[in-house]
């Protein structure tokens, strides 16, 4: 599967490009994504995003925009029918099924709008779970574990099953569970759309937090405005595309907002915030 | 694909898993649907407790029947007149006697048949024979052809000239007789010359089940002076047992036939009771294949249970399998975790079935008096059976789990 993306790439996309851009964490470089079917659905049309360490991202839109498909690609849970995704500078289209699993257990972390822990687990052994695929030994991830409930403000509830939780809590240990293995990037799917108000924005504050004292490198996707207001860098997509993009020099290359590019044509020139 | 790797940093190699982990996970499923995973272990269980009970029943019987022949020992010969041209032979008067001075035997004693057939009382229909022999026999009989007296006493001196007689075991259940009182006695008929006539005979003793000489349970045994007097019994021994010490039973065996008749060698049948019982020991596990194959039936089923229970998992867990994804599991990983789980299904299932047969062989062979005996075939076999039964079961189920696409698995639902 990864060839078949890899011949329908344009030549664009240097290779010795990866080589010297440590401080992109994410790079979509025009990504087109077409899921098969009758008629055939384009997700996203030419999306060029980049995310350096340490940004606090919001990518905003309604459904159907494909903002989800992006968390996919961004994720390396699925690749891209044309261009190029990178995360840490590995192009995604180049790693087969095992390099994008240690892909994703050395360098991202997931959290989700459903929580998805395990009942029946402890907190602790639900947030250690995560480094499970990563080659830690289980005293070691228990310890990485009790040190991620610490940040997130769980560290006294150890012990409990994830039943026994509230809404926030249970997220809480979601993103415990994310940047336990200190990955270069965490990706958020709505993590506020199963919590109340006032919980939704502790755990917005949390995301906040992290990012500002330990510079863990966020992208949330949400469809909420004022979930988005809350970060630095808001990223609004439409119809599969990158209709607007805070960041400076991302503004200065989409100054139409409405744009008419399609993929292939890159919106801003390649190696930009380098 | 290296080539742009290599000005990169090295991407995460998948770790493997480690064992411990891989056990961890694989109780997961089971862990939190415990009464589903032991319905369908159950399956696997019956099947194993089948086939380890049958296994192992044959075995404890076989054993104990060899020990039973070992206690008994092997060194019994029996001697009876063989066929020839003009009919059944008969054995001189005087083969007893000549037997005895063979080198290496230290016991003979015999048995001759008479034609009278013995009843109940007079009252029961002369045809109800029951097809019970009596049969005249020397004083030191029981020890010889391996039996002892259940109660009473065995013939003497004294009463073997009287109308006194001692039962065999299934002569006495066939008459209805299970105790020995004073004045207990069965009627005889044909006593007299012409076939006609008939006399009691009092009961002195029951014997015990003769394991190698089943000829002896079915006797009522008299003594011979008596029955050659009342009897019209000519004398003849019909069976003679020969007890010879174990270093010399083969050479006794191969002199026997012209010792106990020299003028007609030919018409002399000696045989060897242990063996006969051996080869039954051996007969008795034919019979065991229509056990088994009713435990292969109950695996089978016990496999079908798995499958289908491991079938509905993957269903039921996609968002764990996605979320596993996601966490950084490969193909592989996801692969592995539900086929050790089926695995360690049928395992329980197996070991669970393995100490239920176990148990019931113990219990019924105790009940026998026989040893327990397990056969490592058994239990082990048992144990593979489960274990395949498991990854059989498992296969298909842990690679449509592995197929399961990250994004379908998290975000259908």
């Amino acid at each position: 599967m990864s060839s078949h993306a890899t011949t329908a790439r344009p030549a664009a996309a240097p290779h010795p490009a990866v080589a010297g851009a440590p401080e992109a964490v994410l790079e979509l470089v025009t990504v087109t994504k077409i899921y098969p079917g009758k008629p055939p659905v384009p997700a996203l049309r030419g999306v060029s995003l980049s995310v350096a360490a340490g940004e606090l991202v919001a990518v905003l839109g309604p459904s159907g925009s494909g903002k989800t498909t992006l968390l996919h690609l961004a994720g390396t849970l699925d690749l891209p029918t044309a261009g190029t995704v990178r995360v840490t500078g590995l192009d995604v289209s180049m790693l087969g099924d095992r390099q994008l699993a240690g892909l994703r257990a050395a360098s991202i972390g997931f959290v989700f709008q459903q929580f998805f822990l395990a009942e029946h687990q402890s907190v602790l052994d639900n947030v250690a779970d995560g480094l499970l695929y990563a080659g830690v030994g289980l005293a070691q991830r228990r310890d990485q574990a009790a040190e991620a409930l610490q940040r997130v403000g769980l560290g006294h509830k150890l012990g409990a099953k994830p039943t026994q939780l509230s809404g926030g809590e249970r997220q809480r240990v979601a993103i415990a569970r994310a940047i336990a293995g200190e990955p270069a990037i965490v990706l958020a799917d709505e993590p506020t759309g199963n919590l109340d108000q006032a919980t939704g924005a502790a755990i917005l504050d949390l995301l906040g937090q992290l990012n500002q004292t330990a510079g863990t490198t966020i992208v949330v996707v949400t469809h909420d405005q004022q979930v988005a207001g809350r970060m630095r860098r808001q990223v609004r997509m439409l119809d599969g595309r990158i209709v607007s993009d805070t960041a400076p020099e991302a503004v200065a290359a989409w100054p139409d907002a409405t744009g008419e590019r399609m993929a292939g044509s890159p919106g801003r020139p390649e190696g930009g915030p380098r | 694909m290296t080539v742009t790797m290599s000005g990169a940093r090295a991407p995460g190699r998948p770790a493997r898993l480690r064992l411990t982990d891989l056990a961890r996970l694989a109780v997961v499923g089971l862990r939190t649907r415990k009464l589903r995973a032991a319905l369908s272990a159950l399956g696997i269980a019956i099947g194993v407790a089948a086939i380890v009970a049958v296994l192992g029943l044959s075995s404890s019987s076989a054993a104990g029947l060899n020990a039973e022949i070992a206690a008994l020992g092997t060194n019994l010969l029996t001697v009876q007149p063989g066929q020839t041209f003009t009919g059944t032979a008969e054995l001189p008067i005087a083969a007893p006697a000549m037997i005895a001075r063979l080198p290496g035997v230290y016991q003979v004693q015999s048995t001759g048949s008479t034609n009278v057939n013995v009843y109940r009382s007079p009252l029961i229909p002369s045809v109800n024979t029951n097809a019970l022999t009596v049969n005249a026999a020397t004083l030191g009989l029981p020890a010889t052809s391996g039996t002892s007296v259940a109660q009473g006493d065995f013939l003497n001196a004294a009463t073997a000239r009287e109308p006194v007689c001692v039962l065999g075991a299934a002569a006495a259940q066939l008459l209805g007789i299970d105790k020995v009182f004073p004045g207990e006695r069965v009627w005889v008929t044909g006593t007299g010359a012409n076939g006609n006539g008939g006399m009691w005979l009092y009961v002195a003793g029951i014997l015990n089940p003769d394991v190698l000489s089943p000829d002896v349970d079915s006797s009522v045994l008299v003594g011979f002076p008596f029955a050659q007097n009342y009897l019209s019994f000519d004398g003849n021994p019909t069976t003679i047992y020969v007890k010879a010490t174990d270093a010399q039973v083969n050479a006794v065996y191969n002199l026997l036939g012209n010792q106990a008749n020299p003028e007609n060698p030919g018409g002399v049948d000696v045989s060897q009771p242990s063996n006969a019982l051996v080869a039954q020991a051996d007969a008795k596990s034919a019979f065991n294949t229509l056990f088994l194959g009713l435990g292969a039936v109950a695996l089978l089923v016990g496999a079908i249970g798995v499958a289908n229970i491991m079938v509905i998992s993957v269903l039921e867990r996609r968002s764990e399998i996605g979320l596993r994804r996601a966490l950084g599991a490969t193909r592989g990983h996801i692969r592995i975790q539900f086929l050790t789980e089926a695995i360690a299904l049928a395992l329980i299932g197996g070991i669970a079935g393995i100490i239920t047969g176990a148990a019931a062989t113990a219990i019924y062979a105790h009940g026998k008096g026989w040893a327990t005996v397990i056969p490592t075939d058994a239990w082990a076999g048992g144990l593979a059976a489960a274990i395949l039964i498991g990854a059989l079961a498992g296969l298909l189920p842990a690679i449509r789990a592995a197929r399961l696409s990250p994004t379908e698995a998290l975000w259908s639902l």
